[in-house]
């Protein structure tokens, strides 16, 4: 019982508490990148909990081999071969994703969320949390990068992926998902987060007082 | 358009903040009445829509963050009525709704308001309605309702006269066409001691040299388009222009030659708003690498 | 010889690393507080955004290609690039101590920085050859000096205004960043 508790602690510390995304704000680029669609968003996201699920487990299973000095290369030549592994799989089944999400598949291995994890979290702990770790931040990294590409798809095509919702009627607004949108769509979700977040933490504060 | 708190040369006392603003809209005046006599009572529409919509999305901001609601200094009106100023009197509503409030909220009060926006809001707003409906945006009617190209699109250079673009008998954006109502109000708001002359002068004056320059007919380029109307109402704005002598000639130089850049070379026909963008974006290092003149120096000494 | 200067345009402006491509957003926003340490933190990653477009592109080319061993690109690419980068500051300490002591702090970082990974694999994709390789790194760099020297002298001025609680930080940097990149379009088709 206890050792599920830990693992759910674990992976709900990814998805919620430390949203790499909107808590740590980790890996910006293709935050803002590919999420021009909602499906983007998810491909992305899925691609890269894969490489940190990989990762984790193996840097956590060698970590009792490497050597402290060399650690850094040697997480990057991990993570590199999961990045390859994920590269060459897109490319094979799903090449439509693969060509929407370009080069930022290969840069995976610069995201920062992933050489954190394995420096913070699977060179100091057993397998199988390392495991639950990676799973945690890449559901968590994929929630927001399908909220963003959610939002930024509804305004700028009117469609969800890819389904049309709000209607013939709707004139799209480009700007969402040129660039520009990329900044101003992730800054303004971040601003309004940490508003329901503060809100939050006052009422608990409030209710701790009483 | 907004005031700034510190030792710049055009400001007296804070509480003259609304008076400045009022000027501001005085001058504005004329070339809003051209637009409604030309394009008639849309434009009207438009104008108050869009004036009406930037003070509330102003009051209902301050009031949901419990901030001071400071919608009587009128800086609101002023963005609302520029932006309504430079969209084509095509543009449906709800445009200027979204336009005023992104104006006001994102440009303005997340920035914190009045005086610490770093672009100018009505610009900013331009902007994203062009990016974001260019069709919309980029449609034209000329005096008589029949849809027509700009004078700036290709191969409409030849239609017009030099008389027809200085007293507006041009299809364009409703306050822009016609230039004797801007400098009119231009010429209100030195006389009134609103802005200085320096920042319209040099941004007239470098996009007559430029677009002389690579070759283009100097008069026709400064006649049309929206230059002179930056010029007059967003070049100057006093929050997101350099302050001192100097960086404000090489702040307004660098609009003027960037409008004719894009108008040349560029995708968009028209560069006077992205110019005056870019341009505001350097504003912060302008001010602050090109030296001050301290008081007691000659003037010349300055200048070189 | 138009080509190249118009390619160098695109590089710096209208392609912009940070405004329209998204390469190298997390040195943009972390290190973008102080001019003084924008500039440094643009001028080394273009010193390493050029070397490494060299570099890579020998690499490619005389090594991976020959060998048919271009599935390992990004691994390969990203060890030169933190070899490069570990070079490169071991020879500034010896050759310019003042330099190393200026860019000192920010070169480890550059290896994480996706926007030279980003470069190399750009030159790879797009078919670049030695010369265009090197001016995608070297203007792009620049392309980034500017954008985070421009960012960084905004965000000096903000320190001092009223911004709401929950923009502080992070989100007025994003808003900023959206209101530029929205200035730069208007360079759009400055450049066939």
């Amino acid at each position: 019982m206890s050792k599920d508790n830990k693992l759910s602690k674990i992976f709900l510390n990814g998805v919620i508490t430390e949203n790499p995304t909107f808590r740590l704000v980790l890996g910006t680029c293709p935050t803002m990148a590919v999420t021009t669609s909602a499906l983007n968003g998810l491909g992305m996201g899925a691609a890269a909990t894969f490489v940190l699920i990989g990762s984790n487990t193996v840097i956590s299973l060698l970590r009792k081999f490497i050597p402290d000095r060399v650690r850094i290369p040697a997480f990057i030549v991990v993570i590199c071969t999961f990045v390859t592994m994920i590269q060459l799989i897109m490319q094979a089944y799903l090449p439509s994703l693969y060509a929407a999400l370009g080069i930022f598949i290969p840069l995976i291995v610069v995201n920062c969320i992933i050489l954190a994890r394995a420096e913070a979290f699977a060179s100091k702990n057993p397998v199988l949390d390392s495991a639950v770790d990676g799973l945690g931040m890449g559901v968590g990294f994929t929630l927001a990068l399908t909220l963003i590409g959610a939002v930024r798809e509804l305004l700028g095509n009117g469609s969800l992926f890819g389904v049309n919702i709000l209607g013939e009627s709707y004139q799209p607004m480009l700007l969402a998902v040129l660039a520009s949108g990329g900044f101003l769509t992730f800054g303004l979700m971040l601003g309004v987060f940490n508003a329901i977040m503060n809100k939050i933490r006052l009422k608990r504060i409030r209710e701790e007082a009483r | 358009m907004s005031l700034r708190l510190s030792t710049s040369p055009h400001l007296r006392s804070p509480h003259s903040s609304t008076r400045l603003m009022l000027n501001v809209i005085i001058a504005l005046t004329p070339a809003a009445a051209f637009g409604v006599y030309n394009y008639g009572f849309k434009a009207l529409m438009l104008i108050l829509v869009s004036m009406v919509s930037a003070v509330v999305s102003e009051y209902l901001w301050q009031r949901l963050t419990n901030r001071p609601v400071r919608i009587k200094d009128c800086s609101a009106l002023v963005t609302g009525m520029i932006l309504a100023l430079c969209v084509t009197p095509e543009a449906p509503w709800w445009m200027l709704v979204v336009g005023s409030a992104f104006a006001i909220i994102v440009v303005k009060e997340l920035f914190g308001g009045i005086g610490d926006n770093f672009i100018n809001p009505a610009l900013a707003a331009r902007a994203m309605l062009l990016a974001s409906w260019p069709m919309v945006m980029t449609r034209h009617i000329d005096i008589d309702g029949v849809s027509s190209a700009t004078p700036l699109a290709e191969g409409a250079q030849s239609q017009f006269s030099y008389l027809d673009l200085l007293i507006g008998r041009i299809p364009g954006v409703i306050g822009e066409t016609c230039k004797l109502a801007i400098i009119v109000g231009l010429v209100y708001l030195i006389v009134s001691r609103t802005v200085t002359w320096r920042i319209p002068a040099f941004t007239i004056l470098s996009a007559f040299v430029m677009a002389w320059i690579v070759g283009l007919d100097p008069i026709y380029h400064v006649l049309s388009g929206g230059i002179i109307f930056a010029a007059a109402f967003m070049a100057n704005d006093y929050t997101t222009s350099p302050m001192t002598r100097g960086a404000q000639i090489v702040y307004a130089s660098g609009i003027g030659v960037i409008t004719i850049i894009i108008r040349k070379w560029g995708a968009y026909p028209e560069g006077a708003t992205y110019a005056v963008l870019f341009m505001n974006l350097l504003t912060p290092l302008l001010d602050r690498y090109i030296p001050h003149r301290v008081y007691g120096h000659s003037k010349r000494e300055a200048k070189n | 010889m138009l080509n190249l200067l118009l390619f160098m345009v695109s590089c710096v402006i209208t392609n912009n690393f940070i405004f329209s491509r998204f390469l190298g957003c997390c040195p943009f926003l972390g290190v973008s507080n102080k001019v003084e340490t924008a500039v440094s933190m643009g001028i080394a990653v273009t010193f390493v955004m050029t070397l490494a477009s060299l570099i890579t592109y020998i690499v490619y080319h005389f090594v991976l290609l020959p060998l048919s061993l271009s599935f390992m690109q990004t691994i390969a690419f990203i060890l030169v690039i933190a070899a490069l980068v570990q070079f490169v500051e071991m020879f500034l300490k010896k050759a310019s101590p003042s330099l190393y002591s200026a860019l000192g702090i920010y070169l480890p970082l550059i290896t994480t920085n996706c926007a030279v990974l980003g470069v190399a694999t750009l030159n790879v994709n797009n078919d670049y050859n030695l010369l265009y390789s090197v001016l995608n790194g070297c203007f792009g760099g620049i392309g980034f000096l500017l954008a985070i020297t421009l960012m960084a002298g905004v965000r000096e001025r903000l320190e001092s205004s009223k911004i709401p609680e929950c923009m502080k930080g992070f989100p007025i940097s994003l808003v900023t960043a959206g209101l530029m990149a929205m200035a730069f379009m208007g360079f759009n088709g400055l450049v066939k």
